[in-house]
């Protein structure tokens, strides 16, 4: 009584199951459709410390009175990211999850997908229309990436205190990611690194993609990341 | 209904299968915070009492799920689903359980396409979504016992690899060495597949029960169980 798995050609109107309530079909391609009326998701990933909650949390000021918006947080140690969240007032409780990796960030947001994709699919269950999901990752080395299949669009973020030599080095985060952020341009004088020589290395890396220097702490709003995800919530590439 | 190969147990059982799993120690956290697990000695005790109690209840009730699919009494999920509520006491356990078949329910609905991933509800048990993945992937029920009682001890192994920092040659030969009364279980699993659920076993663990319930409030923890 068992189709042959070869007779069912996945077709998205005539799936398999019901629906009673949302989730996404990845296509064949393995790479995540953009869905009218669903949220976009955008993954921010980087090393240890980079700055990337502190990302999250200016992207929660700066957009959360536009649109819905809710987070997912990859802390190695659980929920330490998700409580500065909540104890900074960015967000509240219902719009925050924190995922365990069991000890492996890279492969939650890379080769086993399930569990954050559980966390995004719980928050839009239980805020519909929401149109904004932003996944933290833990903090990795420089080989970590985002699935294609958990995120429309990844951020990578460095800081300059890991380096000059970071944007050279590469790793798919560096060349790849659809945003490359280098944080903490207020520290370089302290720690002796040369601004344009990751501006060139990165270029190098990256082609046309874009690369946005920042610091947090004179830029808490960091306006034109911000802008940047503002420009990705206005189309449906 | 594809023919058995190996091909495909190897596929179900791997430690890749992208189903949520790498984020589970199986109680093993926990138990190494209790000081139960420190050293090869130790890990190869626990997965044998794992798999002799919660893993041979997965790998019954993974092939009677198979089983049942294979058949086509589907009807017979249910039943399987409040069998198996009825045989983890824990409620930390429970949700796990059903978070880890809701993953691998999601992965299986691309990986093997087919009208069971529906029917299976929303929140299903791992042992019951893994036996469904056997069936459709043109398994016996000995095959998903086998992949159960397999991953009961996999990932706790793995685990202990990365919390101890244990040889993981010395890891992979406990493993190995496991063998033997992995294919015991999984036999005992299958002899009982065809007969009624409520008669499927119900070997208790109190301590992973116990474990899993300490752990579930700790402040800060790597795996999710
Ligand atoms: N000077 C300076 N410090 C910053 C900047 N951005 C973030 N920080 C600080 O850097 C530290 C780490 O920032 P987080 O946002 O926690 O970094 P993270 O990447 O989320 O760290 P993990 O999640 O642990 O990998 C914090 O103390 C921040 O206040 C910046 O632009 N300039
Ligand atoms: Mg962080």
């Amino acid at each position: 009584m068992l189709h042959d798995q070869n007779t069912h050609d996945r077709d998205p109107e005539t799936d398999d199951h019901e629906h009673p309530h949302p989730h996404p079909h990845t296509d064949t391609a393995g790479v995540l459709p953009r869905t009218p009326g669903r949220g976009l998701r955008i993954g921010i990933g980087g090393p240890v410390g980079s700055g990337k909650t502190a990302l999250v949390a200016a992207l929660c000021r700066a957009l959360g009175s536009e649109v819905s918006l809710a987070v997912v947080t990859n802390d190695i140690y659980t929920t330490e990211d998700a409580d500065f969240l909540l104890r900074n007032g960015v967000l509240p409780e219902q719009r925050v999850r924190a995922v365990e990796t069991g000890c492996c960030p890279h492969t939650a947001i890379r080769d086993d997908i399930s569990a954050n994709l559980e966390a995004l699919e719980e928050l839009e269950e239980s805020l519909p229309g929401v149109e904004l999901l932003l996944v933290e990752s833990g903090g990795d080395n420089l080989t970590a990436t985002f699935s294609r299949g958990l995120v429309h669009r990844q951020i990578y973020v460095v800081d300059v205190a890991g380096g000059d030599k970071v944007p050279r080095k590469g790793g798919p985060g560096v060349t790849r990611a659809d945003l490359l952020v280098i944080n903490k341009t207020d520290l370089a004088d302290r720690v002796g690194a040369d601004l344009s020589v990751m501006d060139r290395d990165a270029r190098a890396q990256r082609g046309q993609l874009p690369t946005i220097f920042l610091s947090l702490t004179e830029d808490p709003g960091a306006a034109p990341v911000a802008a940047w995800v503002r420009s990705c919530l206005s189309t449906m590439d | 209904m594809a023919a058995e190969t190996l091909a495909a147990l190897l596929l179900l059982a791997d430690g890749r299968l992208p189903a949520g799993g790498h984020a589970h120690s199986g109680g093993l956290e926990p138990t190494v915070a209790a000081g139960g697990v420190h050293d090869i000695a130790s890990l190869e005790e626990f997965l044998r009492g794992r798999a002799t109690t919660s893993g041979a209840v997965a790998a019954a009730f993974a092939a009677a799920a198979c089983a049942a699919l294979t058949a086509g009494d589907t009807g017979r999920f249910a039943v399987l689903d409040a069998e198996l509520d009825a045989r983890t006491p824990s409620p930390a356990l429970r949700a796990t359980s059903r978070k880890l078949g809701r993953q691998l329910q999601r992965a299986m609905r691309a990986i093997r396409p087919h009208p069971c991933w529906a029917e299976l509800g929303s929140r299903p048990h791992h042992p019951v979504v893994l036996g469904a993945a056997a069936a459709v992937s043109g398994l016996s029920p000995s095959a998903a016992a086998l992949a159960a009682v397999h991953d009961a001890v996999a990932g706790p192994a793995t685990a202990a690899v990365r919390l101890l920092g244990l040889d993981p040659f010395a890891t992979h030969a406990v493993l190995a060495r496991l063998g033997p009364l992995l294919d015991d279980v999984a036999a005992d699993a299958t002899r009982r597949a065809a007969g009624s659920p409520a008669d499927l076993p119900a070997s208790a663990a109190p301590l992973l029960d116990l474990a899993a319930e300490r752990h579930a409030t700790w402040e800060v923890r790597l795996f999710a169980s």
